[in-house]
């Protein structure tokens, strides 16, 4: 966990730190919006709301803490509930499933050995130091700075270089025209590349959660826990702070935003 | 050399002189449909002078695009979304899906070719997010499911998307 | 030194036409592939999310490396003053501009949005090795443009060793960016090595010189002028020299991963278990592009004129098994996120993942090929390009 220290001293030392009462106040009117719907819910934890008018910023780092031992096997929420937020269809439904999207999947593993068997879902890890990102040629892809990893449609020129680089097959290219299916807070379209977002459209709007996350939430399993690995009292960093967690090819020291226990 | 690079001279002068009388064969300006500028459905008026919008509105959107994905800014004013939120027709519900409609309707007249609705939804988030099995509300409809002890029936679910 | 006179091919016979007319026509068959594919979408490919690049990438990374090895016979002349190459040098130069061109057009139309190209070019990230290749790729056009202006035009001929140079070392700097490519990225096992800079070189000599002789060989017994085998024998020797290199590259790549146990399963997949790529590795790479050739080459056919034109036929194919390998093969080799454990899911994790090139992506591809050829074809017409006799007593007088 050395890794994590320098964003911690740097989240101190930035001059841009939201005051901690202007994030709180934002937050529960965000959690007052969903009580009304679901009672109980969102007041677990606080939402991290951010003024409209604000750039993301490097105070928060967005992370997800996944327990493979809590994640059912033939389990799909989290998958059908990101293809619902995001708009991308469910491979099962697609005409091409081999060039269909996924922008998160639902890996089994076995070791043939012990013949022990985990479950687990498999999406962008948003880098620290992303490949995709070093990759690209016209800087479509790019980690946002609250290290969310995403490509600039505007921009993307569709040369598949990131897919090549990513060590994860996180990211997919949309092979054919989505005539006007997209969701208006998801654009994405043909020729582009696209990935997990960790719900950017979610996250900005101060949900404070990921589709993924909430399904997971919902279906009882809370195998998925989503939040900022900079705040040292959020959820998930005191979580991570005692449950041992693993990172997908730790040899690679890319500084995972995702993080797995139980693998 | 001389002479090649004369002929080389020759066959560029050809071909423009061909582009330029197949411009002039093209019916004249007048000819052409004028575009169909269906009055904005929500509100009076725009966030700029719609002057100043016909002719800058791409530069205010491509300032504000940048500042969103890049940055995470997420104002409403200059929002692609929100001028499709209000110039989406009555008819077709959106901005580029009919001939008439308001972005295709001029953008073909100027010949000018849009990229936007390859990738941006051309209706807006409303009109669907009433559906009751829009997905927008899914997430919301997952936690109502998850918690009831009985069946939740498609009027709940409606309702939850209302709220 | 002798003087040599140089011509343009008179390009007025139906033989001229018709070449013209056939490769105008591939190239129109490539452009129909483009606009169907940008039309439907990557859908209409055999691509898909886990080969994500395909036979497009095949054709264009071939003609991108054979373009700076058909440099060498230029740069032989003016870098290493060796004049019997002098006469040789500009259809080097103009052919390697051609192929350049061709592998160029065929790696940007297969873009996913290849309508964006002023995107690629305005927009820049130093740290990608595409953004480095984009400079290379131009400065190559810039670069090897200005030497074949010194070669053509008197009053610039003082600087040519200057312009051929330069050139030189940028086409070996352009190589070395290709290789990068895929050497540059850390996810595939098969990649994220240094040895393909060097490899990618080397590679480039071979494919770059086998197409040349091709070229030269046709230029001439299709104009009917003399070439002797004197220029022919040298080139074909050192034909050898640089397919033995691939050959010693090949066997040292593979050797170095072989010994790392971690490499062992995509070593397997490749060298024994892969299907198709295996038999490309083996009877494609191994066997027709480099066995074959030698044996042929080495031997009493090699003095054959025919025999050295089916060596370099057979180069060529070897190479573009080569490339199959490299960039198809390596993809078809699933990732090992969690090595020692069996993955399986939706998105194909765990499988090797086939692949069949569509007929758009194949007439993409020869769609560059006809490019290059149908620049190189239109240069000796109106470009002095070719020396007009390359008989062995011509030759000879240009040693002295």
């Amino acid at each position: 966990m050395s890794e994590l220290k320098p964003m911690i001293e740097s989240r101190s030392a930035s001059p841009q730190l939201e005051s901690p009462q202007r994030r709180r106040f934002v937050g529960a009117a965000a959690a007052a919006a969903g009580i009304a719907i679901a009672p109980g819910m969102l007041l677990i934890e606080v939402a991290h709301g951010r003024p409209e008018d604000q750039p993301a910023s490097s105070a928060v780092r967005w992370g997800m803490l996944v327990d493979s031992t809590k994640c059912a096997t033939g389990c799909n929420e989290c998958v059908t509930a990101c293809s619902t937020e995001n708009g991308w269809t469910p491979v099962a439904e697609s005409k091409h499933p081999r060039q269909a999207p996924q922008w998160i999947r639902k890996l089994e593993l076995q070791d043939p050995l012990t013949q022990m068997e985990t479950s687990l879902p498999m999406m962008c890890q948003h880098c620290a130091e992303p490949p995709c990102v070093d990759v690209c040629p016209t800087g479509a892809s790019f980690k946002r700075a609250d290290g969310i990893v995403l490509v600039n449609r505007h921009t993307c020129i569709g040369c598949r270089y990131c897919m090549m680089a990513c060590p994860y097959k996180a990211r997919s290219l949309v092979h054919e025209p989505l005539n006007d299916t997209q969701k208006p807070d998801v654009p994405r379209g043909i020729g582009c590349v696209e990935s997990c977002t960790f719900c950017v459209q979610k996250v900005d709007r101060g949900d404070g959660n990921t589709a993924c996350a909430e399904a997971c939430t919902a279906a009882g399993h809370n195998a998925l826990l989503f939040g900022d690995m900079n705040d040292p009292e959020s959820e998930i960093s005191k979580r991570l702070r005692e449950l041992p967690t693993k990172q997908v090819r730790a040899d690679l020291n890319l500084n995972l935003g995702v993080r797995y226990h139980g693998i | 050399m001389t002479k090649r690079l004369l002929a080389l001279g020759a066959v560029v002068l050809t071909t423009v002189a061909l582009a330029w009388a197949g411009a002039e064969s093209q019916p004249k300006a007048g000819g052409a449909p004028k575009p169909v500028i269906q009055k904005a459905v929500k509100g009076e008026q725009c966030v700029e002078p719609t002057d100043y919008m016909r002719r800058n509105h791409m530069v205010l959107l491509n300032q504000h695009r940048d500042r969103t994905v890049i940055e995470g800014v997420r104002t409403k004013k200059y929002s692609l979304k929100e001028c499709i939120n209000c110039h989406a027709s009555e008819k077709t519900g959106s901005v580029a899906a009919a001939k008439e409609d308001f972005c295709v309707s001029c953008h073909s007249y100027a010949a000018v070719k849009i990229d936007c609705f390859d990738c941006h939804s051309t209706k807006p988030q409303g009109s669907m997010a009433m559906h009751p099995l829009n997905a927008e509300t899914a997430h919301y409809k997952h936690k109502l499911a998850a918690q009831s002890a009985r069946p939740v029936s498609a009027e709940e679910m409606a309702r939850v998307a209302n709220e | 030194m002798a003087s040599i006179t140089f011509r343009e091919v008179e390009g007025s016979s139906l033989k001229y036409w018709l070449l013209f007319g056939v490769l105008g026509l591939f190239v129109l068959f490539g452009a129909l592939a483009w606009s169907t594919m940008h039309h439907h979408g990557h859908v209409i490919t055999g691509m898909d999310n886990q080969i994500v690049w395909g036979l497009p990438h095949v054709f264009a990374v071939f003609l991108i490396v054979a373009a700076s090895g058909a440099l060498n016979v230029a740069s032989i002349a003016s870098v290493f003053n060796k004049p019997m190459y002098k006469p040789l040098a500009p259809l080097s130069a103009i052919l390697s501009i051609a192929l350049m061109l061709g592998g160029l057009l065929v790696l940007v139309l297969d873009l996913g949005r290849s309508d964006r190209l002023i995107v690629a070019m305005t927009h820049f990230n130093f740290k990608s090795m595409f953004t480095w290749n984009v400079f290379l790729y131009s400065g190559f056009f810039a670069l090897v443009g200005v030497y074949l202006w010194t070669m053509l035009d008197r009053n610039v001929k003082s600087y040519s060793k200057a312009a051929g140079t330069a050139a030189f070392i940028w086409r070996l700097v352009l190589t070395t960016g290709t290789g990068s490519l895929f050497g540059f990225l850390v996810a595939r096992e098969l990649y994220g090595t240094a040895m393909l800079a060097p490899m990618f070189i080397i590679m480039s000599f071979a494919y770059g010189l086998a197409i040349y002789l091709m070229v030269l060989a046709a230029a001439y017994a299709w104009t009917g002028r003399p070439l002797g085998d004197a220029v022919m024998l040298r080139l074909k020797s050192l034909l050898v020299v640089f397919v033995a290199a691939v050959l010693y590259f090949v066997v040292v790549y593979h050797m170095t991963n072989l010994y790392f146990t971690k490499m062992h399963t995509v070593e397997a997949f490749i060298l024994r278990d892969g299907g198709i790529f295996t038999q490309l590795f083996w009877i494609g790479q191994i066997l027709i592009g480099g066995v074959i050739p030698l044996v042929i080459l080495l031997s009493a056919l090699g003095r054959q004129r025919a025999w050295i034109m089916i060596a370099c036929a057979l180069v060529i194919v070897g190479g573009m098994a080569q490339m199959y390998v490299t960039i198809i093969g390596a993809q078809a080799y699933p990732l090992d996120m969690f090595p020692g454990l069996v993955e399986s899911s939706s998105f194909y994790d765990g499988e090797i993942h086939g692949y069949a090139p569509s007929m758009p992506e194949l007439f993409l591809g020869l769609g560059g090929v006809a490019i290059a050829l149908l620049v190189t074809t239109f240069a000796v017409k109106v470009l002095r390009l070719l020396p007009a006799s390359l008989d062995d007593a011509t030759v000879a007088k240009l040693e002295h």
